[in-house]
């Protein structure tokens, strides 16, 4: 979608182009497809859900009168009986890492209409996420089993479970809604839906590789907040 | 600079001079509009009666259901008010009303007229009517997006409506849910009523945010050929900026739902300090209260705006239909709304003067709040000036306009009033308060929506809205209103509290006495008059007069569309090409007093038209 010819308007680069854009008719964000300017502002709306987590966090953090868990202790695991701490937490940020490069290299594969490539990768995207769920749930159970609870815990304040489950469960969700779609939009480029214009089963609209995109872009985004998530929780 | 730009400048030079030759002659170059950029909207027309009337993806019809389901919640608010107004002016009177349910009326009143009343009302209902069709698009840009925003919305009403029967009532904690006492035991509702309140809200915000998307990508990506965002209707450019707060907004409200649902259900204590109930240490400990107060009200606060920024507009475009002129300083307009909404974000702790923050604090949001009242000033000045030596017809919807502005500056006044933390100190939490919202954020409103149900009913419906009983209507509620609330004042100076079920034996018995009596009479008739807008509605349907197209003599797309009411992919054929603003009304020239936004350039060749 770079190079993008539109009739009868010139694009401008730089500041005098976001202006004339802007003073134009039609559209706004010129050649932007409106699936994807749609979920760029759904990230943006996004993006105010977990500022307000995370700030919420660092207030509720700031304020407990018992004193914060040792996060190096909790997270640690123990590997021949020593404890290394951050040894899951670098394997899930590792592997959700890893499918955001899956994922660009399938919209990379689906302009170019290369259909096998891009579902194949779209899959290793979906089975690296599936992953990382899947090591949350390891870590949430060993969390558990170590008496974490959302109302309190062994290791010290009680808002430390609270903020830990809802934070990386509402994260979890995020990255378990894109593995749903993952697998769906495999399913749709295996099946060639984009080339035969077949009509979406809920939707009845056709599709497109953009498709890909929009979903990419979202991929991205849970990756982006993990990283926030990674640094608020772990490294603090 | 676009061609569009350029195109406007040589028309300007070509206007200026005399050109001979007759209305019919085309100058393709003062007419040139680039072609379309985006190819043919791909509509799914619905099939079956389930398909067209219930799960249906046209916007006008989501908007209808919106715009019903809403006016639906809207009368349980009002019945809940009457309820209270009961209580407050005759107590006792009604014999079930326990302090108990009047703490439930008041919470599921206010909730109700703020969230599920006018937000939805004016985003959900006139946001879908009117952005698609006066941006000039076939639909929506995500109709079945904008199919399951409504249908999340319409389970949100259930929800909150289930919580009436549930063991326990609804949540008695006041609309601002405040913790700790909102999920604590002995608030009214605070088993099921509070979980069923929070739970629809966060089914409202997730079905907002598929509403929101749509009216945004629709109004920036799928405009019409000519429509740029400087020659929208003022109705659009307020929708617009009210979803975007909304859409910023909302995710605190969906984050300290969550939380508090997490309090409620397993303990967690995000809001809960440590409390001692009867001598005895609750589970609870460690958690911040103020945290949710201002979670609330970094929603809130925008949210009031959510409510005035698309009456603003709304109001604005009946001014300028309805006094015959051009809307005075349209830019400014724009500004003053994008400005107002931006600001918002920077108030929202003028809600918690009293809560016990730092002075500094207080300080510096009592200025932000102040200075919101300088595009607002703009924005009345603005309309006054339209009406200024316009051709003005004094009719229904012109009425509510004027109530809505003379009733916007008082609510504004007693704003400014509070938003200075020492005045605001002693007025807080009494009926002063009261007074001030409900005049700038209710009825002021509320005027702009009678307004605008009067003026597009004849484009919705086909048929003009009868004019006699719109004035009825209208004076009942207006006069009635002031009887409501400017006494209200009052009280709050001699300092009754708010939300306090009886006033006992107080100081303030023997002068509040009358005039709550007073108050809650002209309540019950301000509230008994709403129907005859219901009574005007139906006895129209059934025998009202067929409108022709566009009575009002209006310019925006609305009113041009292929048939009224506009079908499925409103325009027909083709799309309409946009030349002007929607605001050119008495152009000196023209042959009518109005221009619509399709009429070209070399059509009017002899006029003064404004350069948009």
């Amino acid at each position: 979608m770079s190079e993008q010819k539109i009739d009868g308007f010139e694009l401008k680069p730089g500041f005098k182009g976001m202006a004339s854009d802007t003073g134009s008719d039609q559209t706004m964000f010129k050649g932007v497809h409106w699936g994807k300017a749609m979920m760029w502002i759904f990230l943006l709306s996004d993006t105010f859900v977990f500022s307000c987590f995370l700030i919420s966090y660092m207030k509720g953090r700031g304020s407990t009168i018992v004193d914060w868990p040792n996060t190096s202790e909790v997270f640690s695991l123990y590997v021949g009986g020593v404890p290394v701490p951050l040894l899951l937490i670098a394997i899930m940020t590792f592997v959700l890492i890893t499918s955001s490069g899956t994922m660009a290299l399938a919209v990379k594969y689906g302009y170019e209409k290369n259909r096998k490539m891009c579902g194949w990768l779209i899959l290793a995207t979906a089975v690296g996420g599936l992953t990382f769920v899947g090591m949350q749930v390891f870590e949430w159970s060993k969390l558990i089993h170590e008496g974490v609870r959302p109302w309190g815990n062994p290791f010290g304040a009680s808002q430390f479970g609270s903020f830990f489950f809802m934070i990386t469960g509402f994260h979890g969700f995020h990255v378990s809604i894109g593995v749903i779609f993952l697998f769906i939009y495999t399913y749709k480029v295996f099946a060639g839906h984009y080339e035969s214009k077949k009509r979406g089963w809920f939707t009845k609209m056709k599709g497109d590789y953009v498709e890909i995109e929009i979903l990419g872009l979202y991929w991205h985004f849970v990756d982006l907040v993990w990283v926030f998530i990674f640094a608020f929780f772990y490294l603090w | 600079m676009s061609d569009e730009y350029d195109n406007n400048k040589s028309y300007q030079a070509q206007s200026s001079e005399v050109m001979d030759g007759s209305a019919g002659s085309v100058n393709p170059d003062i007419d040139y509009v680039r072609p379309a950029e985006v190819g043919e909207q791909d509509l799914y027309h619905g099939h079956s009666f389930i398909e067209k009337w219930v799960f249906c993806q046209d916007a006008k019809v989501i908007g209808v259901q919106y715009f019903l389901t809403a006016v639906f919640t809207g009368i349980v608010g009002l019945i809940l008010s009457w309820l209270m107004r009961l209580q407050l002016g005759f107590p006792g009177l009604a014999g079930f009303m326990t302090a108990e349910h009047y703490y439930q009326f008041v919470t599921m009143h206010g909730m109700i007229m703020v969230v599920y009343f006018l937000t939805a009302l004016f985003l959900g209902g006139f946001g879908n009517y009117l952005i698609p069709l006066m941006v000039g698009a076939r639909d929506m840009v995500f109709p079945y997006v904008n199919m399951l925003s409504f249908w999340m919305f319409f389970v949100a009403v259930a929800v909150l409506m289930a919580s009436f029967f549930v063991p326990g009532g609804p949540t008695g904690a006041g609309w601002t849910l405040y913790p700790p006492q909102t999920i604590l035991e002995g608030t009214p509702g605070s088993g099921m009523g509070i979980l069923l309140m929070l739970i629809s809200l966060s089914l409202f915000v997730i079905g907002f945010t598929m509403g929101g998307l749509n009216y945004m990508i629709t109004i920036l990506q799928a405009r019409t050929r000519g429509m740029t965002l400087m020659r929208m209707p003022l109705t659009v450019w307020g929708i617009f900026t009210a979803t975007v707060l909304a859409m910023l907004a909302f995710p605190a409200l969906l984050v300290s739902a969550i939380m508090m649902t997490l309090d409620k259900v397993l303990q967690t204590s995000f809001f809960m300090p440590t409390i001692l109930k009867a001598g005895e240490v609750l589970e609870y400990g460690g958690g911040s209260p103020i945290l949710f107060q201002h979670l609330f009200w970094f929603f809130g606060h925008p949210e009031v705006y959510i409510v005035a920024l698309p009456a603003f507009g709304i109001v604005s475009d009946l001014i300028s239909v309805h006094a015959r002129k051009n809307i005075f300083g349209y830019r400014m307009m724009v500004w003053a709304i994008v400005g107002i909404g931006g600001l918002s974000f920077f108030v929202w702790a003028h809600h918690m003067y009293v809560s016990g923050m730092n002075p500094w604090f207080g300080f510096f949001f009592a200025t932000t709040t102040l200075i919101i009242a300088v595009p607002t000033a703009m924005k009345v000045y603005n309309w006054i000036l339209t009406l200024w030596r316009g051709n003005i017809r004094i009719n229904t919807v012109m009425l509510w306009c004027l109530g809505f502005i003379v009733t916007f500056v008082n609510g504004g006044i007693t704003g400014i009033f509070l938003g200075n933390v020492s005045v605001d100190v002693p007025l807080s939490d009494t009926y002063f308060v009261i007074a001030h919202f409900h005049m700038v954020m209710g009825i002021a409103p509320l005027m702009v929506i009678m307004g605008a149900v009067y003026h597009w009913f004849p484009l919705v419906a086909g048929k003009m809205l009868h004019e006699g009983l719109g004035k009825w209507h209208f004076w009942i509620t207006f006069l009635g209103a002031y009887s409501i609330y400017f006494p209200m004042h009052y009280l709050g100076f001699i300092g009754v509290p708010r939300r306090y079920f009886e006033m006992y034996d107080s100081p303030y018995m023997t002068s509040a006495v009358g005039m709550n009596e007073f108050i809650s009479i002209a309540a019950f008739i301000v509230g008994a008059a709403q129907f005859i807008l219901v009574f005007n509605i139906i006895k129209t349907l059934k025998t009202g007069k067929k409108a022709e197209q566009n009575p009002w003599k209006a310019n925006s797309l609305e009113w041009y569309t292929s048939t009224v009411p506009p079908e499925h992919g409103n325009f027909g054929e083709r799309l309409p090409v946009v030349h002007r603003w929607p605001y050119d009304f008495s152009v000196p020239g023209a042959k009518d007093d109005f221009i619509p936004q399709t009429t070209a350039p070399s059509e009017v060749i002899h006029t003064e038209v404004e350069k948009t």
